[in-house]
């Protein structure tokens, strides 16, 4: 009786394990099914026909010609490439400047403020308006005669010496720069509050009882919380320049020098259907991108050794005290 | 405290609020002078000074106009079913894509996973170029699903912040619910995905306000007039009314007061979501 029992145990337990097996399958084949193919499709196809279509002369519809390296040699020889290339170097500064002040605000709130949630919401709103507003409201701000040239007569300018914000080419990339830093210094100041809030707030007030001053506490306390979500921020920021794409569009639609890469790419790739160079230029972007993820994550591993420090260390002394033990012996 | 230390730190609480305040001012000033505009008739917008305040703050005429000319009532609509479909459906792959991955051991998960992983560093707007001629050889242009199908395929995100959560969700609730006779699919949606709140909120927020603004994409798929998004209507003014900034300013505002008033009520899980998504950068 007692056998025939374990039996019946052991053949349910087999069953059981059977219908997982088949449950198991199940939940992984239709539960990748949709984002796989989704992936597939919108992803890594458009992918392996854009490096395709990088060695063709095309149209979206009609005949191809085979033309090898020729775009990619055209992406760094047409001037309007080149020239947009150069453009998002200012963008790249704006990067800098914005990262700095939005460091600047997210220390400044850390010390206790006032109103803090007010300033916070001023300041990150920005970021929520849609590309397509933010260019409308700083065509407005930039136009002549408009909102900033009142503000600057009305504190006394004279308008005769007040430039084109937007068709002086010394400056109109300055001024289109200004609006991605407007749009996203309040963001970046959230991601650095988020970061430095995480540190035990009772260390500022136990260092400032300590008597360490405010430059102190920032070089000691907030820095080393941070630093990794700056590195990544400024290396964000290189493809980020790169990517400027809805405010320029709509200012000044790339005239007058300020087109930026993807301005210029959407303009080749369905407005001139320049398919095989927009391709090219794409393919170029890319491997600019996958450079800076792996210059960052070399960073990571090497400047700031990601805790492998310590490791390292233990090996040290292990190596050293075997060498003593083979000294002794 | 000496006197040398407190007039110090006298100097610096002055600093601190004199810049904060300066700042916000220069964040809100061009949105400010677009609600002073978008109050002014043609006249008194051909006669006053930008920064003069309007006659009247209930002249809703530029609005009206705004709404009727970009028909931003149909972008409204459209926008919405757009949004309510791509959040769910984002939701729950993204929710069932992590879950397999995190929780079962199989040959190509590896793979699988770094497949999306080097998805997230293709550039979006480029990507276009390519993605539209399949589009057009799916015939998914100019119709409001294959708009939907390309903001669920192009969603990397969401993806991002399950697989994150589901690090931190001990296995041994799945253990005990299978222990309990629980099958997988039970596992997942009656226990689990419960659990997953502050990711789905994490997800519905960063993908609701990226799916909220998104243009280039509406911009290429969706040209008709009846199908137009909030963001492409909007572009609109552009055209025609380009110098008109009394309508423009009114459509711009129409744009951002439905986010304004989402971002007020919502503020905390806002600025969360920023910084869940910022961690994977």
């Amino acid at each position: 009786m007692d056998g025939s029992r374990t039996n019946a145990r052991q053949m349910t337990f087999a069953e059981k394990f059977r219908s997982r097996k088949v449950q198991r399958y199940l939940v992984i084949v239709t539960f990748m099914f949709v984002p796989l193919l989704l992936l597939l499709v919108f992803t890594y196809v458009p992918f392996a026909k854009m490096v395709q279509f990088s060695f063709y002369d095309m149209k979206y519809i009609g005949a191809k010609t085979y033309v090898g390296l020729k775009n990619y040699i055209d992406v760094f020889k047409r001037s309007d490439i080149f020239g947009s290339l150069f453009v998002s170097v200012y963008y790249m500064g704006g990067a800098v400047l914005q990262l700095a002040l939005a460091l600047f605000f997210a220390t400044m709130m850390v010390f206790k403020v006032k109103g803090e949630s007010v300033f916070k919401a001023a300041m990150f709103f920005p970021y929520l308006v849609c590309g397509i507003a933010v260019g409308f409201i700083f065509k407005f701000f930039y136009a002549r005669g408009f909102v900033l040239d009142t503000i600057l007569q009305a504190l006394g300018m004279d308008i005769d010496n007040i430039p084109l914000w937007l068709q002086n080419q010394k400056i109109n990339n300055f001024s289109l720069v200004a609006t991605s830093v407007w749009r996203y210094t309040g963001q970046n100041m959230v991601l650095f509050l988020g970061a430095m809030m995480s540190v035990d707030t009772d260390l500022y007030e136990a260092a400032s009882l300590d008597g360490a001053n405010k430059w102190h506490q920032f070089r000691y306390i907030i820095m080393p919380s941070i630093k990794s979500i700056i590195v990544l921020n400024l290396v964000l920021s290189i493809s980020g320049s790169l990517s400027a794409f809805e405010p320029p569009y709509v200012i000044t639609n790339g005239q007058m020098g300020t087109g930026t890469y993807f301005v210029i790419m959407n303009r080749l790739a369905h407005e001139n259907q320049r398919v095989g160079l927009a391709c090219a230029m794409a393919i170029v972007l890319l491997v600019i991108i996958i450079i800076c993820t792996v210059a960052q994550k070399l960073f990571f591993k090497y400047a700031f050794n990601d805790g492998t420090e310590d490791e390292s260390k233990a090996a040290v002394r292990r190596k050293k005290r075997e060498a003593k033990k083979k000294g002794g012996a | 405290m000496t006197a040398k230390m407190k007039a110090g730190s006298i100097i610096f609480s002055i600093l601190k609020y004199l810049s904060l305040i300066l700042a916000s001012l220069i964040a809100i000033i061009p949105v400010v002078v677009c609600v002073l505009t978008a109050f002014k008739t043609n006249d008194e917008y051909a006669a006053s000074s930008v920064l003069d305040l309007p006659k009247s703050f209930a002249n809703f005429e530029n609005f009206s106009i705004a709404i009727e000319k970009a028909n931003m009532l149909r972008g409204f609509l459209n926008t919405g079913i757009v949004l309510v479909v791509v959040l769910i459906v984002s939701v729950l792959t993204g929710s069932m894509l992590a879950y397999v991955l995190n929780r079962f051991k199989f040959p190509g998960r590896g793979a699988v996973e770094s497949l999306f992983l080097f998805a997230s560093l293709l550039p979006g707007i480029a990507m276009q170029v390519t993605i539209y001629q399949i589009m057009y050889s799916l015939n998914l242009i100019n119709h409001l699903y294959g708009y939907m199908i390309v903001l669920m395929g192009t969603d990397i995100i969401s993806i991002y912040i399950f697989l994150q959560f589901f690090e931190n969700l001990s296995v041994s609730l799945d253990e005990s619910a299978i222990m309990d006779g629980c099958t997988y699919f039970g596992v997942f949606f009656k226990i689990l995905f419960p659990l997953l709140k502050p990711a789905i909120v994490t997800s519905l927020v960063l993908k609701g306000v990226s799916v909220y603004n998104e243009y280039y994409a509406s911009s290429l798929y969706l040209t008709k007039p009846e199908l137009k998004t909030i963001s492409t209507a909007l572009y609109t003014f552009t055209g025609p009314y380009g110098n008109q900034y009394n309508y423009i300013c009114a459509g711009v505002l129409i744009t951002i007061i439905p986010i304004l008033i989402f971002f007020l009520v919502f503020q905390k899980q806002v600025y969360s979501g920023m910084a869940a998504g910022a961690v994977k950068g």
